[in-house]
């Protein structure tokens, strides 16, 4: 049986801020086979873009990971040093920001920085790197490849930038991507555009590919599986069909009920009582529990994860979904 | 019914002037064969009618660039249109006195996008929402802290936040202190500008919900400008879609989403994701989001129009009644 | 949970212990000049105490006459010269002071005005400032003293002259960001007035880097008019500032008698390192962007 193209276990990264010590990632594991798609959910503090720069390790002082591993086609990547690291990033893992022009340097041409992509990894020679830099244009949906590579980022629309990002993390044919947001900031056209692109591109490549979001919907049309994040934990993860569909935790199924297309039109929207979390006030045991409908004295300790199949959820009283397949 | 708020036939050019030593480059480097630098005109938005009915939520939707936020700026007064009229209640503001227009000025209200950049990181709460009315003389200067109190319960706010500084809130409270400053001079009309884009979804429902509260409390009326389609049509009665400066359909709710005739609305709604349809097969419609600087000729979707006409190349089309409140325009409707 | 934001700051300065140090110098030397005609051993302008046998003491030499210990020495007409340095700074330091506030207030506002009202003013504007800048600071400070004068008023009104642009163009460019953020737009939909917005909206919020500016622009001033006063065109002899008696003692240099133009410099150095020190931390705290977790 062939290793999941991404396996990550147990991580953990913490900041230690003034405040005190914030745990943005919380024993965090999830696995993401060749050519799948997963969906990484969560609102604002969730944790969801630390894990992202924790699995290329991007994460910045006062940040640092403290725990976990992380294996890419079986290949622990913990113990690495810096300089395994940057033989790894760009060329087995591959991101993409949700703001393009963090990853297009403004003053630079298109064609110096995706020749200075392809040569970090590689020893083509300019013309060559030139080439697969036009290939991959092409790969992602840019007409006049020729034309695209002679000019500078601000000559082009968000969308056409994204794809000029996506192309970049295209080069070296990664075995993971990891998207961070990247059609949030797009028009909803473009942003299909891109999300056919991304499908055909996994499914073509066998590329991994983690997409994070805070948009349910988009999730719902592109990913195979979903996992979702609330303070820093994976809350509940599985086929994204299934999960959308009958919630297990509760706060996935008070996320789902507060959208606008669960509601019926003039009635107010569910609403998730309470606030979210501060971080810096973390206590033990589950962090819905100050909102959640079915918290019980129990939550207040460490809370086991339970499997059924291909699901898994962090909750004693999940949805009777879930129940029914243990039991059965 | 006279409608509470109508802009007719309103445009609004932006001109970027050219500076005295670009106007001196062009008169030195011509002679010599050299391209003139051109004035940069942007038709944000073109000979658009726009009527508010007193009581209902209006929906804007459209992409970058259709000029949905500049409508809605030209609504409430902070952008002046190049051409057409702006009536409220009736009453045409451009012929209006000074005191009249000053008047109609506080009646409509803009809620903004950026929960972050909306509010003078400077000031305390209760002085940005208590500003203008004292300084409008709708309350007096000691009855402002209750007058304030006042209006923070109304959003769901504690009194407590009174003398706090805006970093201090979450980006949803900050949105309900930017409601509570426009609701202090007691608007009618409210244009909300992308008001919750930048909120999470579960901060959205609550926002949404104040929003609906607010207009059966105090009989208010919304123009909703947002990109996001089910947002629209959870909250709006009616709804424009814009494309590049025009209107391109409006009509009512539930019948613009079931049966929508422009080919923009169509692909629009067939783009947005949806969270019953499950894993999609996407089917995007091809080419650009056109540079409002050089908009295509004739109807401006054609390039990317599935259905394009030799006759859509020259000439745009009017937006005419194809039913009960419905517009569009569309040669295929015509 | 409501913060004071003084606190808030004070805790930023304090993250840097050099910042730290340069503060508390300034402190003593701001100690020093308030305090000079309290603190000082001997009145340096009154040509009653001077003693003619005292004249050119090394430091820390016993007085033959008064007994007493001068700790920098002696000038060469007998002026203590640790007094000399402390009624020294005090005249720099009112000088720079008094020199950067109005600076700061003139360029401000010329500066506000032409980001907010835009046109013709902000291009007249920009244009005297960029002329202006142009030139080095000492040019046009000569060519302002050559045509005012000499005296205390007349340097400050040339300091002045030479620094309101720096104000300008920071508030000038703080003002065009400002203007266009939300809240300043909310501002007009609500109907305030525009004197309204520019003074009560707009002003507080380009404070940050006018801060800064002016934080450097007081080291830059009191160099300025010491450079002045060593040349010999800035404050009178009856008001001596740092400069002038560093000029007074470097005649004496060469026979040996160091002390009576390197102390003064020193303390100038001192002053004005410190300056730059609590102004660089200042910079940084200010800065948003700078700004961790």
């Amino acid at each position: 049986m062939n290793p999941p193209a991404l396996n990550v276990r147990n991580l953990t990264t913490v900041f230690d801020t003034r405040g005190g010590t914030v745990t943005a990632v919380n024993d965090v594991s999830f696995s993401v086979g060749k050519g799948e798609i997963l969906g990484l959910v969560g609102e604002s503090g969730s944790g969801k873009s630390q894990t992202a720069y924790s699995l290329m390790n991007l994460v910045d002082r006062p940040g640092r990971i403290t725990a976990g591993r992380i294996e890419l086609n079986g290949h622990d990547l913990a113990g690495l040093g810096e300089e395994g690291w940057r033989r790894v990033r760009g060329r087995r893992i591959a991101m993409i920001f949700q703001d393009p022009m963090l990853t297009l340097n403004p003053v630079l041409r298109i064609d110096t920085q995706m020749i200075e992509a392809v040569q970090a990894h590689s020893g083509a020679s300019r013309q060559q790197a030139r080439e697969i830099a036009r290939e991959c244009l092409v790969k992602v949906g840019i007409a006049s490849p020729d034309e695209r590579l002679a000019c500078y980022p601000h000559q082009f629309s968000g969308g056409m930038r994204q794809r000029v990002a996506i192309a970049i993390a295209l080069i070296h044919r990664p075995e993971v991507i990891i998207a961070d947001e990247p059609t949030t900031a797009l028009d909803v056209t473009i942003q299909e555009q891109i999300l056919f692109e991304m499908q055909t591109l996994a499914r073509e490549s066998g590329t991994a590919l983690v997409w994070i979001t805070h948009d349910l919907s988009v999730v719902a049309g592109l990913a195979d599986r979903v996992a979702v994040m609330y303070a820093g934990r994976i809350v509940e993860s599985g086929p994204a069909a299934q999960i959308l569909a009958k919630p297990s935790h509760p706060y996935t199924a008070a996320l789902l009920d507060s959208v606008p297309a669960r509601n019926p039109r003039g009635v107010p929207l569910f609403q998730i009582p309470g606030a979210p979390p501060n971080l810096l006030e973390q206590a033990d045991g589950c962090a819905f529990r100050p909102r959640c409908p079915k918290a019980r004295a129990a939550c207040a300790d460490d809370i086991p994860v339970l499997t059924s199949g291909e699901a898994a959820v962090r909750c004693l009283a999940p949805h009777r979904a879930l129940q029914e397949a243990l039991a059965a | 019914m006279i409608p509470i708020l109508e802009l007719k036939t309103v445009s609004k050019r932006f001109t970027q002037k050219l500076d005295a030593s670009t106007r001196l480059a062009n008169l030195v480097g011509t002679p010599f064969g050299a391209k003139p630098v051109r004035q940069e005109i942007v038709q944000a938005v073109d000979k658009v009618d726009l009527r508010i009915p007193p009581g209902k939520v209006v929906g804007l939707v459209g992409e970058s660039g259709c000029g949905k936020s500049t409508l809605g700026r030209m609504a409430v007064g902070l952008h002046a249109p190049s051409e057409g009229q702006r009536l409220w209640k009736g009453a045409n503001l451009h012929t209006a006195t000074q005191q009249e227009r000053r008047q109609a000025q506080l009646k409509m209200q803009m809620i903004f996008q950026d929960p972050y950049a909306s509010l003078n990181p400077r000031k305390r709460v209760v002085d940005i929402v208590g500003e203008a009315p004292v300084a409008h003389g709708l309350v007096q200067g000691a009855q402002k802290e209750a007058y304030v109190t006042e209006l923070l319960a109304k959003v769901g706010l504690p009194s407590a936040v009174l003398r706090r500084y805006p970093h201090q809130f979450s980006g949803g409270q900050r949105a309900r202190v930017g409601i509570a400053r426009a609701l202090a001079v007691q608007p009618e009309l409210l244009v909300c500008d992308e008001s919750v884009a930048a909120l999470d979804v579960s901060i959205q429902a609550q926002v949404l919900n104040l929003f609906m509260k607010l207009r059966a409390e105090l009989a208010l009326t919304y123009l909703f400008i947002s990109h996001d389609l089910s947002v629209v049509k959870h909250i709006s009665d009616e709804v424009v879609v814009m494309y590049l400066g025009r209107v391109v359909e409006s009509g009512p709710t539930e019948e613009l989403f079931q049966r929508p005739l422009h080919p923009y609305s169509v692909a629009l709604l067939r783009a947005a994701p949806e969270l019953e349809a499950g894993k999609k097969v996407f089917r995007p419609i091809s080419g650009e989001i056109p540079s409002p600087l050089n908009p295509p000729q004739g109807c401006h979707f054609h390039p990317r129009c599935p259905h394009a006409m030799p006759k859509c190349r020259e000439t745009a089309p009017e937006l005419v009644m194809v039913g009960l409140q419905r517009l569009t325009a569309c040669h295929l409707h015509a | 949970m409501p913060s004071n934001p003084w606190k808030e700051f004070v805790a930023a300065f304090a993250t840097n212990r050099v910042a730290l140090a340069g503060c508390a110098v300034l402190l003593v030397v701001m100690l020093t000049a308030v305090f000079a005609p309290l603190a000082a051993p001997q009145n340096p302008y009154d040509l009653g105490l001077l003693n003619l046998e005292d004249t050119k003491l090394a430091p820390g030499t016993r007085s033959a006459v008064t007994g007493a210990v001068h700790l920098f020495g002696t000038d060469e007409q007998g002026r203590d010269m640790l007094s000399a340095i402390m009624y020294g700074l005090r005249t720099s330091l009112w000088v720079g002071f008094v020199a950067t506030v109005l600076a700061f207030v003139i360029g401000s506002t010329l500066g506000l005005l032409a980001g907010c009202v835009g046109g013709r003013l902000d291009a007249l504007l920009m244009r005297v400032a960029d002329i202006q800048l142009s030139f080095p600071a000492i040019l046009i400070a000569l060519i302002l003293v050559a045509v005012l004068g000499q005296g205390v008023g007349k340097i400050i009104t040339a300091l002045v002259g030479v620094q309101w642009a720096f104000y300008a163009r920071t508030a000038r460019g703080a003002a065009l960001v400002e203007r266009n953020k939300e809240y300043v737009e909310a501002a007009t939909g609500l109907g305030l007035s525009r004197a309204r917005i520019i003074s009560c909206h707009v002003l507080p919020n380009c404070m940050a880097p006018l801060i800064v500016v002016a934080a450097l622009q007081v080291a830059s001033a009191i160099t300025l008019e010491a450079t002045l006063s060593f040349l010999g065109v800035g404050l009178p002899i009856t008001e001596p500032s740092l400069g002038l008696l560093i000029a007074n003692g470097f005649g004496q240099m060469l026979s040996g008698k160091y002390w009576i133009s390197i102390y003064p410099g020193l303390a100038l150095l001192l002053t004005i390192v410190a300056i730059n020190l609590v102004a660089d931390q200042l910079r940084d705290v200010l800065n948003p962007r700078l700004q961790t977790v």
